[in-house]
């Protein structure tokens, strides 16, 4: 263990412990841009800076572990000086359409911006000019409101596996792509969208609806697959509008294309709501309550053990049932019918 | 006839530059020709290709070697070679008039060569000619006779330090490295020189490739790496072939490979092409680079010699650093310590550049005062000019004007005026440049160099090339002064790497040297140095002009008009100050004011 001090404050913490996990510990808060703790530290938006004695020039807190005895400032008049600067020269660079923004009250840029009461900015200049090149439909890039803090690019590389954005070009025009500029080609889990402080990446079905404004949000499971992540669902009157989920769930917050962007089953108007039966053979499904559909299930089931044996018969669950609805299931089949023919997707 | 004769031909990328490879060829067939071989000469007489020896715009030079008086010829030029055979090496009386002059023995005599000691007089292309000048005995002499260890303690002793810009005591830096524990070593050479200018370490590989084998090794034995690499920019084909060859040779001589000089040290030399990133010369940056990601700095701590390449322990020096290695080991830590000055060792070689009379390469002991580089080795200010400042350390460095003239050049010297040291460059400039736009053109390359990765440097970069920009097209503002400072201080003081950091070191230094030019062009709208169009007036002398009509024809917006052989005229309400009729008038008559 090794014993520093922040702020005044002394903590202990493990050894391989960086100064900003310290502070945390401590409660005290280091602005962040680049930062999630999920990943590997990056060092690149400069704003958790802080003042080590003994070291000329501040460091940032998300790189630099702490050491024995170390002394540490979080806050003073030069860091102050310096993260404002920063953030003023993001902003300088930074579409000022807060108003329309897809990431407007969950924008990280925005919210530093609004900290640091930056409405003048002394560095008004050229800004990127990047066109919008994306034809899929899941993941809308603005790259004028990239602040390249890398996030996207390494939550792709470290937790997807996925590699399929990097850096390109050098000093201004330096910008995050797809290999050679091409429309993005991935799996589309929109992790990276996930990370995305600002309103660079957002989800395309997401567009137009209704972004904090009457939107409530309720803490759910995913369904989807027997993984049964945590999610978070956004809904405005009775539609869902965006899926998301929280970093301090089992699933540390990471979702799958399907668990993401898959949820306009909900609302579809093609969805079974009472159970239909085919009554006769080319007729057409009616609808009936489930006490008949159930009864009708039996009756047949019934019907073709006795003629043909228990074997005959198979069932196919779904993952998308809980592990104790999929545990009767293949109970009704084995004990019930007599038959070892059950299945589902994600198998016994 | 039956002198020894020597010739030398410059084959550094300068000479070949400027027919070097020519004259060579030239040589050879003369030499095949019937009247050297009648003369037998041809058994004693050796043709040498040489690496740079400092002098480039002296090039193609030529020594001719009889019986060890050598006479060195400039400007040789391939039609010219028949004649020196036939007067210097046949008729044995050198042609005086084509022979270097006075200020080509200033120029070399003042300098003390250590590191380019070998170069010009060695052939790089042949290990022979290395291991005729003591080559590989010092690392023979560390690998079977002293310990790691007592090399580090040695390398320590000598006071070197890193001669890629940090200056940082390498002895020490390889101590932080070898006390880590770990299965894998790496140790680096950094010959990704990209400083605009700057040549050192292109001459260094190009002219003692072995050289900086040797110090490779002597650096991988005392931290016992058994894996190194030599990061090196394509853009240096002739130095990779160069090196290339050496290590081949290094190799088939049992110096590179299992099991060298007998002991049980293995070692190998990988070499890894540079794509021409500036940023990859800062040694995380070059770390990424070798693992195939893009060249992007990490945070430091931790640092190389503690998790580097892979992970692993790793030292990083530059080329010049380990070109001083060999002959540390071989002359001792005392004798290294007792050239330059206090706190830095030994000498460092400059690439002397800009408006000044010898320009060239050159090595020079710590200490040596500005004004004896400027004034006795370069010869002083190009066309009686006077001079104004002169640029060290490339574009992280800074200007040093006129009243630091007798300031030692070391690393605290520099760093004492807010300059430094850098990688070794040295633009000199005079009356006729101007403080603003030099300090744009640094800005320029950085951000243009810049990696993206952190906000001050990306974005910082940027807006203090915009201000720079605006300053000189006359739209500066009120206040633009202490803006550039306010924010050049804050890419300094919160950048990730060296290049941020350092990048606003010319323009806060000939701000606070040379305030009175940034105000001129703000408040008078007036460039002193006549340098920036857009602040000047051009007008056409009538007693001058002789209506040849160049400027007329030059301008592209139809401003200048006037009849054949009569004088003509600059109308300055039309003129965009582009300044082609100033190019282009070749009886000095346009004047810019």
């Amino acid at each position: 263990m090794i014993n520093l001090t922040i702020d005044g404050k002394s903590i202990e913490v493990a050894e391989g412990t960086t100064v900003l996990e310290a502070a945390k510990q401590l409660g005290i808060k280091i602005p962040t841009l680049c930062h999630d703790d999920r990943l590997k530290p990056f060092g690149a938006c400069r704003l958790c800076i802080v003042e080590i004695a003994g070291m000329p020039k501040p460091v940032t807190s998300c790189t630099t572990p702490a050491t024995a005895g170390m002394s540490v400032q979080t806050q003073s008049a030069r860091l102050y000086r310096l993260r404002k600067t920063t953030v003023e020269l993001l902003l300088s660079d930074h579409p000022n359409d807060c108003m329309t923004c897809i990431g407007t009250g969950e924008c990280v840029l925005q919210e530093l911006a609004y900290q640091y009461g930056i409405r003048e900015n002394r560095f008004a200049g050229a800004m990127r000019e990047h066109k919008r090149v994306d034809h899929n439909p899941f993941i809308t890039r603005d790259q004028n409101k990239c602040v390249m803090c890398g996030l996207c690019v390494r939550v792709c590389d470290e937790v997807q596996g996925i590699g399929a954005i990097g850096y390109a070009e050098r000093g201004f025009e330096a910008k995050v792509i797809p290999p050679f500029g091409h429309d993005l080609d991935c799996v589309f889990c929109g992790q990276c969208i996930s990370v995305c402080p600002t309103g660079a990446l957002s989800g395309s079905i997401w567009s137009g609806k209704p972004r904090m404004e009457g939107v409530k949000f309720t803490d759910t499971t995913c369904t989807y697959c027997g993984c049964g992540c945590n999610i978070t669902l956004r809904s405005h009157g009775d539609q869902v509008i965006r899926v998301e989920s929280k970093s301090d769930n089992h699933n540390r917050g990471w979702l799958c294309v399907k668990g993401r962007f898959g949820f306009d089953f909900i609302n579809s108007t093609d969805r079974l709501t009472t159970p239909l039966i085919r009554r006769e053979k080319g007729g057409h499904f009616e609808k009936a309550t489930w006490d008949e559909a159930l009864d009708h299930i039996a009756k047949k089931f019934n019907e073709i053990k006795e003629k043909n044996g228990p074997d005959a018969l198979a069932g196919l669950s779904s993952a998308r049932c809980t592990n104790e609805e999929n545990y009767l299931f293949q109970k009704l089949f084995r004990a019930g019918i007599g038959t070892n023919n059950v299945d589902h997707c994600a198998r016994y | 006839m039956s002198s020894e004769i020597i010739v030398n031909v410059c084959m550094g990328t300068g000479g070949i530059a400027a027919g070097g490879d020519l004259v060579m060829e030239e040589f050879t067939k003369q030499f095949e020709a019937a009247g050297i071989e009648n003369a037998t000469v041809k058994e004693k007489c050796k043709l040498h290709k040489v690496g740079c020896r400092g002098f480039c715009a002296r090039d193609v030079l030529v020594d001719v070697n009889v019986d060890g008086a050598v006479s060195t010829y400039q400007y040789i030029q391939p039609e010219m070679v028949s004649r020196l055979i036939q007067d210097h090496v046949v008729g044995g009386r050198p042609v005086k008039e084509w022979l270097v002059g006075d200020d080509y023995h200033t120029f070399h005599d003042n300098q003390t060569k250590i590191v380019l000691g070998d170069l010009g007089k060695i052939n790089p292309e042949s290990i022979n000619d290395y291991l005729g000048v003591d080559g590989y005995k010092a690392a023979e002499k560390a690998l079977t006779t002293m310990t790691p260890a007592e090399v580090i303690a040695t390398v320590k002793e000598s006071g070197l330090r890193g001669r890629g810009g940090g200056g940082f005591p390498t002895g020490l830096k390889w101590s932080f490295c070898a006390a880590n524990k770990s299965d894998q070593y790496y140790i680096i050479c950094n010959a990704d020189e990209g400083d605009p200018g700057a040549f050192m370490d292109r001459s260094v590989v190009e002219g003692n490739p072995h050289a900086v084998i040797e110090g490779m090794i002597i650096g991988a034995y005392a931290i016992g790496a058994s894996i190194g690499y030599v990061y090196i920019r394509a853009e240096y084909p002739l130095a990779v072939d160069r090196l290339h060859m050496a290590l081949k040779a290094a190799k088939e001589h049992g110096y590179l490979g299992e099991k060298l000089f007998g002991t049980d040290f293995n070692f190998k030399i990988k070499v890894k092409l540079g794509a021409g990133a500036f940023v990859c010369g800062e040694e995380t940056a070059l770390i990424a680079s070798i693992e195939g990601e893009r060249g992007m700095p990490r945070a430091k701590p931790p640092f190389p010699a503690n998790k580097g390449l892979w992970g692993k322990p790793t030292i990083i020096n530059n080329v010049e650093t380990f070109a001083n290695l060999p002959h540390i080991l071989n002359k001792g830590a005392a004798w290294y310590a007792s050239i330059g000055s206090e706190k830095s060792k030994g000498t460092k070689v400059i690439a002397l550049t800009g408006k000044i009379r010898n320009t060239g390469l050159i090595e020079i002991p710590m200490g040596m005062p500005l004004k004896d580089i400027i004034f006795n080795i370069g010869g002083g200010i190009e066309g009686n000019r006077l001079f104004k400042a002169v640029q060290t350390g490339g574009p992280s460095g800074g200007c040093i004007p006129q009243q630091h003239i007798d300031l030692p050049v070391d690393y605290e010297g520099l760093a004492s005026v807010g300059s430094m040291m850098g990688s070794g460059g040295m633009v000199v400039l005079d009356e006729t440049d101007c403080m603003v736009n030099i300090s744009k053109f640094f800005l320029e390359f950085t951000q243009s160099e810049s990696c993206g990765k952190c906000v001050p440097c990306r974005i910082g970069t940027k807006r203090l090339l915009e201000i720079l920009t605006r300053i000189t097209e006359g739209e500066g503002k009120e206040g633009d002064i202490e803006l550039l400072q306010e924010l050049a201080e804050d890419v300094r003081d919160s950048s990730l790497c060296g290049l941020g950091m350092s990048a606003p070191n010319p323009v806060l230094s000939t701000i606070k040297y040379f305030r009175h030019e940034y105000e001129a062009h703000i408040k008078n709208k007036k460039c002193p140095a006549k340098v920036c169009n857009k602040l000047l007036t051009f007008f056409i002398r009538e007693d001058m002009c002789v209506g040849c009509g160049m400027c007329l024809r030059a301008c592209p917006v139809n401003a200048i008009s006037g009849e054949k052989k009569m004088p003509h005229k600059v109308d300055n309400n039309l003129c965009i100050q582009c300044g082609s009729c100033f190019d282009a008038c070749k009886f000095s008559a346009v004047l810019k004011e």
